[in-house]
């Protein structure tokens, strides 16, 4: 039991499990699922296909957040890999016969290399992740009006509309398209993090750059890599949420979305200062999200106020994650309890 | 020399977490008096004065300045009170000028504004009475180490302190900048001031002191005159053991076949530009090969240029007869090179991974990222290493921060040990340890060389130095000095190369 | 002498010429553009920005960041248009949203330096918090109607025939004024250096870190709250979407004008350049006319990263200077 709650899947699943009693309790038919046209609808899949590009950009977040870095121009580099396939889909930029396969090969370079562009400057120039990765961000939206010729394209007369549409909104199975998306990348991360040193790596390279280096950690490659599967996952949620509405909005497309995403990896247990990971967490940090907003929508409550709550989130969690709080709020109670732990350590240590 | 106390501490205790860092400790320090506090790496010296100076909080006991019993609750509170720290890491912000690191926070004011000028003419006249003629209006970063080192002094000067704290700040000097220092703290102490020096460098402390206090353990040695307590003896109360059976030599018995020995690397009139001007260097197995040299000597540098940490400027490094280019760390590694670096809090542990994790994360970089340790294969080694080296630890998944620094030590070089290397660099390895331990890692050390690996050793414990290495090569002022071998060895020899270097 | 002034003031002398290289190549491309007033209008319509990023620079120097700034400037407007609109009196008001403001730093301050969290992420619940509020107040645009904000918002102080700047240009200026003088002369701008530099160090030499720390984001927040009041007088309009992105802006500002992200180094009439010089790419975007105006976001992207770079490469030269001055300064004590 004990192991149980100190795994760092346990309080997001905690939170999403209150969420969703919460929900049984006080939204009507929030667990109904239809069958309509062999598709299944309701308000859990509905979770669970909008919190698609999420999920994907938290998987990369996660990644980069262990390294001791942040990634704040995952929402730019969305924009900019929706407007690359739309464009190429509507026949505007290039010569590619509204290809299908050139569009999504296309806008997946495209992160990558915003990805290259990020971990380059983190992990070569030595610029602090936030700078960084705020310059994309900044120019991010203008390169992706600059492709788009400034304006919000749309797809819906392009002939393979329908299966680009099918990649974000389509279902297999009766089951959102998407979810295998986010289930495909997350086991092929989760291996990678598992079944390589990767994850040791990086979990070492966030407790201490120094050390890890003169251990022989090729720390700048790792940085490196961790902002190209970062800018990957973006341009792959830009797909995602161009395909859902059949268009590129440069301005709207992944606004505040890197805000969510780091806000995922934080309730997901993950410390904003690097070090240990959970990749699963993070994605259930996104479920939690995804729920909250859809239990305000279905509450009635104006969607804007969302950020309030998410606010409130982020600073209660800051608040937990800090000792300094901890002491000051908890008292002599905890810390007795916790100097009376080590002491006991140390015992068995000598003994 | 008066017998006034200024400054009496009584019955201090000071823990931390899990740890007794002073129990029961007494200090009195007179006016007009210089006053040694030694004791080895963890004896509580640093304690004792962060207590003092409002740094830490004490637990229990009584602080009396001039009669006045007195609670320091922050530096600036004990700055107030007359007590000035200098730091051995020198804290001063690089980004001023020296005239504002020396002012800031007690500024004289014009007209409810600040007044550069004073500011810039008093440090003037306050750096020439330490003979520092420099533009004090530069930023402090652009000067050395131990320019910045008088300018904090100069600093603590400026308070019009009654008790003076030096804390190891002769360790980035050179002899003549110690002679200057050693002339300002007899000035100062002839003028009534009473100061605390602390240093690790017993020549000093004959130098300068009047009286001495030794710690050893978080507990008081005993207060004595510095004229009537022979220095082996002191070297005694220190570590707590017969200076005899210390000085046993522990050096491999094969030291007489120095020649035969087959050379691993060599480097050849390598040099890297800030960090160690040109040397040349043969490394061999089975032995134990010594860096002397004082703190910032190019001692350490030279270490991690061979280990590729710094960049070779010039020259080469020849590995088992071919040469070599070391980019990284990762590429000494698989020459069969290992490095245990100096500061090992943030150059070696990782602190939130466990033992396990510690252990294989070199030998898990020389395999690459694909060629995966199996998790099971990852404990085996943990725990056969745990057990060789007799890590005291309740389990392999236990955090590495949360052992003693010794245990942590025994880690790192278990994670070495691990990649099987050709080559072991230590630097200090036996710093801030507890002597038992001391003792085991220079056991192990030597140990290592007979069975045929090369060791290179660095310590600033010249005793220690002397027990362990078959070779030394001397350093100075980023240089390489000379080598000495075999019955040439001595602490004399070492003194007069490195007297002599300049 | 003269090199010594030049090489402490290197990075805001490439600042003020990069400035004016831009604008000599407006006034030779683009009629119309060698006029007064289009220069003053730099100042007219980015006061508020100047305002903002004279807090941020504070921040910058203590080696922070805050990025709930752009949200305070869209609270300020919306809460003042709101409380105007319910016949609140205009000086009661402004005051009320200074002192929101400067609290608001206050509290985030607070969870910066006793609770450890990191500035990024508590400014973030900021940004995420004030434009929570906005909504709260209205997802609609609220429209400023009352007669002092018209009054002050509408006049001009004419400087010649032809040539005018309004009174937030006197606020701003007033603003960058004062802080300067804080800077230089004052302990309270020292100690925000001396933090910057190296808080250990700070703590050590007996310098109040908390209230320093806690005090320039109490600043930071008190700038936004009147770059917000400033630009309410610009739009007469409070609307909760206004204003993203600002924050991005203040900190390109600062580092153009040679702020140091790492901390320790800044000014603020650099800062004031780096608002001029986003100000002037916008005008030649304007005078080029064809261009779109999201042109001004990839240039100052690009001057960003150029200034970032820049630092970056002059950071690692400066560390090699140093250690070849060490041999010599050591002469300089033998001596």
């Amino acid at each position: 039991m004990n192991k149980l709650v100190r795994s760092r899947l346990f309080w997001p699943l905690m939170a999403l499990i209150m969420l969703l009693i919460f929900n049984a309790l006080f939204t009507k038919n929030f667990f109904s699922i239809q069958i309509i046209e062999g598709h299944l609808y309701g308000n859990v899949i509905d979770i669970l296909k909008n919190v698609a590009p999420l999920a994907l950009l938290a998987m990369g977040m996660t990644l980069v957040i262990a390294t001791g870095g942040i990634d704040i121009s995952v929402g730019s580099v969305v924009a900019i890999s929706g407007a690359i396939a739309c464009s190429i889909i509507d026949g505007r930029i290039g010569n590619f016969n509204n290809s299908l396969i050139a569009a999504l090969t296309l806008a997946l370079i495209s992160g990558l290399l915003c990805g290259v562009w990020n971990g380059l400057l983190v992990a070569k120039v030595k610029i602090q992740p936030v700078v960084a990765t705020l310059i994309l961000m900044t120019a991010g939206r203008g390169i992706a009006q600059l492709i788009t010729k400034g304006k919000i394209v749309t797809i819906n007369s392009a002939p393979k509309v329908n299966e680009y549409y099918f990649i974000g909104a389509g279902y297999l199975f009766g089951i959102p398209f998407a979810v295998f998306i986010v289930l495909i990348v997350l086991v092929f991360i989760l291996f990678f993090v598992k079944k390589t040193a990767f994850g040791l790596f990086l979990e070492s390279l966030g407790t201490n750059n120094r050390s890890s280096h003169l251990a022989g950690i090729r720390v700048d490659k790792l940085k490196l890599i961790t902002y190209v599967i970062s800018g990957f996952m973006a341009a792959l949620a830009g797909i995602l949420i161009s395909s859902n509405i059949k268009g590129a909005d440069c301005n709207n497309a992944g606004l505040f979305i890197e805000l969510d995403a780091i806000l995922a990896v934080a309730i997901g247990g993950n410390s904003l200062n690097g070090g240990r990971f959970s990749i699963t967490s993070s994605v259930v940090g996104t479920l939690v999200i995804q729920c909250l907003t859809t239990t305000v929508y279905a509450l009635g409550v104006p969607p804007q106020i969302i950020s309030l709550v998410k606010a409130i989130v982020i600073i209660a969690i800051c608040l937990f994650q800090s000792n300094q709080f901890r002491e000051a709020v908890f008292g002599r109670l905890m810390v007795s309890k916790k100097s009376k732990d080590l002491s006991a350590k140390k015992g068995a240590q000598i003994s | 020399m008066t017998t006034k106390p200024l400054l009496t501490m009584r019955n201090i205790c000071k823990g931390f977490p899990g740890v007794k860092a002073l129990s029961d400790v007494d200090f009195t320090l007179r006016a007009g008096e210089i006053h040694s506090l030694l004791g080895e790496n963890g004896a509580g010296k640093s304690t004792l004065i962060k207590v003092l100076t409002g740094v830490e909080k004490l637990d229990s006991g009584q602080i009396e300045l001039n009669g006045q019993e007195i609670r320091t609750k922050s530096p600036k509170h004990s700055q107030e009170l007359g007590i000035s720290t200098v730091y051995q890491e020198v804290n001063l912000c690089a980004n001023l000028s020296v005239a504002e690191n020396i002012f800031i926070g007690r500024e004289p004011k014009k007209n409810g504004m600040i007044d550069w000028k004073a500011i810039n003419t008093r440090t003037k006249n306050l750096l020439k009475k330490l003979n520092i003629n420099i533009d004090v209006t530069q930023t402090l970063g652009n000067y050395s180490v131990a320019i910045q080192q008088m300018v904090a002094i100069a600093r603590a000067l400026d308070v019009e302190a009654k008790v003076l704290i030096l804390d190891e700040p002769t360790s980035s000097l050179d002899t003549a900048e110690c002679e200057k220092l050693f002339g300002v703290m007899k000035q100062l102490r002839n003028e009534g001031m009473g100061i605390i020096f602390v240093t690790h460098f017993l020549d000093q402390v004959y130098a300068v002191s009047d009286r001495i206090t030794i710690l050893r353990n978080g507990e008081l040695v005993g207060e004595f005159l510095a004229e009537k307590l022979p220095k082996i003896e002191l070297i005694g109360k220190m570590i707590g053991k017969d200076y005899d059976t210390l000085s046993k030599t522990i050096k491999s018995s094969q030291n007489d076949k120095e020649a035969e020995k087959e050379i691993f690397l060599r480097a050849d009139k390598a040099s890297s530009i800030g960090n160690i001007k040109e040397f040349s260097l043969d490394i061999k197995k089975s032995e134990v090969l010594g860096l002397a040299g004082l703190l910032g000597s190019g001692r350490s540098e030279t270490a991690r240029v061979m280990f590729g940490a710094d960049k070779v400027s010039s020259g080469e490094i020849v590995i088992k007869g071919e040469k070599v280019v070391l980019r990284n760390p990762l590429d000494a590694i698989k020459e069969g090179i290992a490095y245990c670096p100096e500061d090992r809090k943030t150059d070696a542990i990782l602190g939130n991974l466990s033992i396990r994790e510690n252990i294989i994360v070199a030998l898990q970089a020389k395999y690459g990222l694909f060629k995966f340790i199996g998790r099971k294969e990852q404990e085996e080694i943990a725990d056969r290493y745990i057990k060789l080296l007799d890590i005291k630890t309740p389990g392999r998944e236990q955090l590495i921060k949360n052992l003693s620094g010794g245990n942590q030590q025994k880690v790192i070089l278990a994670r070495w040990l691990a990649t099987n290397p050709d080559l072991l660099i230590l630097d200090e390895p036996t710093r801030g340890i507890d002597i038992g331990t001391k003792a085991e890692i220079q056991k192990l050390v030597v140990k290592f060389a007979d069975e045929g690996m090369a060791v290179v050793f660095i310590s600033s414990e010249m005793d220690e130095m002397l027990r362990c290495c078959s070779r030394m090569a001397v350093f100075s002022e980023k240089e390489k000095l000379g080598e000495l071998e075999g019955d040439e060895i001595s602490e004399q020899e070492i003194m007069k190369m490195i007297a002599g270097g300049k | 002498m003269i090199n010594g002034i030049l090489k402490k003031n290197f990075s805001i002398i490439v600042t003020i010429m990069l400035f004016l290289v831009l604008f000599i190549a407006g006034a030779l491309t683009y009629k119309g553009f060698l006029n007064a007033q289009v220069f003053l209008n730099l100042f007219v319509d980015n006061a508020y920005l100047i305002i903002v990023a004279v807090g941020m620079t504070f921040v910058l120097i203590s080696g922070g960041i805050d990025i709930s700034v752009g949200s305070v400037v869209a609270f300020v407007c919306m809460f003042s248009a709101d409380l105007l609109q319910k016949g609140w009196n205009p000086v009661v008001v402004m005051l009320l949203s200074l002192v929101i403001g400067t609290f608001g730093g206050y509290i985030m301050g607070y969870m910066i330096h006793y609770y450890g969290v990191q500035p990024f992420i508590a400014t973030l619940a900021g940004q995420f918090l004030y434009r929570g509020i906005c909504y709260v107040i209205s997802t609609e645009s609220i429209s400023i109607t009352d007669p002092t904000y018209s009054f002050i918002a509408n006049y001009q102080i004419k400087l010649a025939p032809k040539m005018y700047v309004s009174i937030s240009v006197i606020i701003a200026l007033a603003m960058v004024l004062v802080t300067t003088i804080v800077l230089k002369y004052t302990k309270f701008g020292r100690n925000v250096y001396a933090i910057g530099g190296n808080e250990q160090s700070a703590g050590l030499m007996g310098l109040p870190v908390a209230r320093i720390k806690i005090g320039v984001y109490a600043l930071s927040g008190f700038c936004a709250a009147l770059g917000g009041i400033v630009f309410s007088f610009y739009t007469l309009s409070g609307y909760g979407l206004q204003n993203i992105g600002l924050e991005m802006d203040a900190i390109a500002s600062a580092v153009i004008g040679g702020t140091l992200l790492t901390g320790g180094v800044g000014t603020v009439i650099g800062s004031m350049f780096g608002v001029l010089i986003q100000g002037i790419i916008q005008t030649i975007i304007i005078f080029q006319g064809n261009l779109s105006s999201w042109w001004t976001k990839v240039a100052v992207a690009a001057l960003l990263c150029l200034f970032v770079v820049l630092q970056r490469v002059i950071e690692a030269r400066g560390q090699q200077v140093k250690q070849d001055k060490a041999v010599k300064a050591e002469t300089v004590i033998s001596k």
